[in-house]
């Protein structure tokens, strides 16, 4: 980036959006009968994603005529080409995206919204499940996209390596976890109890989300303000790092995880015992897990309950498919979301990714009845929580998890942090979240 | 035509001496401008405009609300400079973090390379076997995709499957991180040395072509030493060259946003915060392009003065010295 460049940050964005465009597409050039789709990663890899949607795209031109122009973007990227489309306004016609961004990308007016015209262009509300259009866009207001694959937490396990410790189940508190962890953790071995994507910025956040609900936080009050410097977000933040500073069941190589794939390797390869993530059965399979290895449990509630603590292993997690607002081709847009969201393709691309489907008639399909995938319906629907949809939602995320990340390098590096300090991060990010209001 | 072909070759001598010759000088005047004028305008179109849009945006409360229509963001007056110039605060105090960071990185980075760019060319001077062979070899990391370079690096350092560790026989609990904490500063600073230290390299050898032999031969019948004639002759006839690759690798180094980016990611360690990434990070990850842009044109001063102070202090040494 040279020196006019950064003279100019958000000139920069318009040419960062400039560039998108000339290399993503983008409506402009393309007729009614062409729609440009920008899929996140979902697989273990761009090209996986590539492999397992193209054939699905195929089959929606041979049914309609719409040949559907694919991208598939990293996370670390999307969130900045969206914002460079919202700019320039030359961005796809369909999109996916985090469905916990929704709120803040409402927010933009880039995006179409479902009102119930649109809902009903697609299916109609009562197709999907309620907690997963719950987390598409701020509450009051129409949807800013539709639930296209849901998503919770768990806790995976090694079954192997728990039999040859004499552990019989999963934890199910969090005194538990670390007494397994404990066990599990041999070092010498190259053996750790659990493993974390502690280096990466949105999953630091989501913990820090989960395990703050179990200890009460609120990360934005009733007028949207935020309020991250709260001691339920403190002592929740510090619980998390304990795991590598106090207990010692994470291998503080872990520091450095910014991607999924490390850590499901880790668990394939019995380098980890436990791992705290999203529906991903697909992906652990993509990296050579032995599958009558793997089981599944909600991740652990603390017992007791810190004052205010609310009962939640997981929040709302999965991707949303919204459309631009100005696309060219509406109606085909629509007609794709339509056919991404039919009972058919969520089948088949659930099953393929280890996710859950948003429809409620899915879950017919015997691929939905195992145990693995009733744990995490069950955790949705029982036990999960929307993240914050406020439109300072992305922002949040970011500058909690950046924290975190920033602490587990402490700790990593032989540095420890208390309350005090994690409390004085929170406070810097209130005043950054406070600036940008 | 017929009246031309009539006239003596005298007369025909006097027009074309008389009228011809100053429409060739009022061609050649106007010439260089009509070749400049394409490159003052992609100039103005490629750095001006965005300069002075960057600005109109630091004046404004731009933030996710208004980046479809960033006009309409309601003006702020000179509070994001307030904010920003507020080292009490979050963001200021980050800021000036940052900005320390950042010189020092830059004076380190620079003075390595620097150095290593002399050495290597003044080494070089000497014929010797498979001398370019070595040049071409020296010159591989200028030569090597940036992204793809640094990468590598990336890899190399991790601190459990990284090649550092394994090289310095460094494994087990007690192995080192270079992409996180402290040392995430010195593992940039190499980065980037080996990145820019080939271009010094390279303008330093270029300048040495330009110092006439007899100067070196002279001194040496004289018996000057190598250290005396690198002294007397190569230093001061290399000075112009010096104060502009100086120049040159202070405003690279300064503003290295692909570095840091492509090494750390888009949240870069507190230890290695270089202010390209938190300018990038408070314009385009917390969603404030106001506040990013006051930040982006703090910098833009800063760098002017610097350079404009660098300039003058080097001219008047030249003019003294000349």
């Amino acid at each position: 980036m040279g020196i006019t460049r950064m003279a100019s940050a958000a000139a920069a964005l318009a040419l960062a959006a400039t560039t998108a465009v000339a290399c993503g597409g983008g409506t402009s050039g393309g007729g009614p009968k062409e729609l440009v789709y920008w899929a996140s990663n979902q697989g273990t890899s761009l090209d996986h994603d590539r492999r397992v949607l193209q054939p699905e795209l195929d089959k929606f031109t041979r049914r309609t005529g719409i040949k559907v122009r694919l991208e598939v973007i990293g996370w670390p990227d999307l969130l900045n080409r969206i914002l460079a489309a919202t700019t320039s306004g030359q961005g796809p016609d369909v999109l996916n995206i985090g469905n916990t961004w929704s709120a803040s990308l409402q927010a933009t007016g880039a995006l179409l919204p479902f009102d119930d015209a649109a809902l009903g262009k697609v299916g109609g509300r009562d197709r999907f499940l309620g907690p997963c259009l719950a987390a598409t866009g701020a509450q009051g207001k129409p949807p800013a996209a539709i639930p296209l694959y849901g998503q919770a937490y768990g806790l995976y396990y090694n079954k192997k390596l728990f039999r040859e410790a004499g552990i019989d189940r999963p934890p199910a508190t969090w005194n538990e976890l670390i007494e397994t962890g404990r066990k599990l953790t041999r070092p010498d071995k190259g053996q750790w109890g659990l493993t974390l994507q502690a280096g990466q910025v949105t999953e630091n956040a989501h913990h820090a989300a989960i395990l703050g609900a179990q200890h009460g936080a609120r990360f934005f009050d009733g007028g949207g303000r935020p309020t991250l410097a709260s001691d339920p977000a403190a002592n929740a933040i510090k619980q998390y790092l304990d795991l590598m500073q106090v207990h010692k069941i994470v291998n503080p190589s872990n520091a450095e995880y910014t991607d999924t794939a490390k850590s499901l390797k880790d668990l394939a390869d019995g380098k980890a015992a436990m791992f705290m993530n999203q529906a991903s059965a697909g992906s652990f399979q993509a990296v050579g897990m032995n599958m009558k290895d793997l089981g599944v449990a909600p991740i652990p509630m603390p017992d007791p309950f810190p004052p205010g603590g609310r009962r939640v292993n997981s929040f709302v997690a999965g991707i949303n498919l919204a459309v631009f607002k100005n696309t060219d081709n509406l109606d085909g847009a629509l007609e794709f979301v339509k056919f991404m969201t039919s009972t058919e393709e969520q089948v088949l691309l659930n099953k393929t990714y280890g996710s859950l489907p948003t429809v409620k008639d899915a879950y017919a399909d015997p691929a939905f009845q195992s145990e693995e995938v009733k744990v995490f319906q069950n955790v949705l629907s029982g036990t999960a929580e929307p993240m914050p949809q406020v439109p300072q939602e992305s922002q949040f995320e970011t500058l909690i998890g950046t924290a975190m990340k920033s602490m587990f390098a402490d700790v990593a590096s032989g540095r420890s942090v208390d309350v005090t300090q994690i409390k004085a991060k929170l406070a810097q990010a209130d005043q950054q979240l406070a600036a940008g209001s | 035509m017929t009246a031309l072909v009539d006239k003596p070759p005298a007369a025909r001598t006097a027009a074309a001496g008389d009228r011809p010759p100053r429409r060739r000088r009022g061609r050649r005047i106007a010439l260089p401008y009509l070749l400049l004028l394409p490159a003052l305008v992609l100039e103005l179109l490629v750095h001006l405009v965005p300069m002075l849009v960057g600005l109109a945006m630091s004046l404004r409360r731009l933030t996710q609300f208004y980046i479809r229509n960033w006009s309409a963001a309601p003006p702020a007056g000179l509070d994001n400079y307030r904010v920003v110039l507020d080292f009490d605060s979050a963001v200021g105090c980050n800021l000036l973090h940052s900005f320390w960071i950042t010189v020092a990185f830059t004076v380190l980075s620079v003075g390595t390379a620097w150095l290593l760019g002399t050495a290597a060319a003044v080494l070089m001077q000497r014929r010797f076997s498979g001398r370019g062979l070595l040049r071409a070899f020296f010159l591989v990391p200028y030569a090597l995709p940036m992204y793809a370079a640094v990468i590598t690096w990336a890899f190399m350092l991790q601190r459990e499957t990284g090649m550092v560790n394994a090289l310095l026989g460094l494994d087990g609990p007690d192995a080192p991180f270079w992409l996180i904490g402290g040392n995430s500063f010195w593992s940039l600073v190499v980065v980037s040395v080996w990145r820019t230290w080939p271009f010094a390299f390279l303008i330093v050898m270029a300048g040495l072509q330009n110092i006439p032999q007899d100067l070196y031969e002279a001194a040496a019948i004289d018996g000057a030493s190598w250290w005396r004639q690198f002294r007397s002759i190569t230093q001061p006839l290399l000075r112009p060259v010096n104060q502009v690759l100086l120049l040159v690798l202070f405003l690279w180094t300064f503003n290295d946003f692909n570095t840091p980016y492509v090494l750390f990611g888009e949240s870069a360690p507190r230890e290695a915060s270089l202010i390209s990434i938190h300018i990038y990070q408070s314009s385009f990850v917390t969603w404030n392009f106001g506040l990013g842009s006051a930040m982006s044109v703090l910098l833009l001063l800063f760098l002017l003065l610097v350079t404009v102070g660098y300039l003058a202090v080097t001219s008047r040494r030249r003019r003294a010295h000349a």
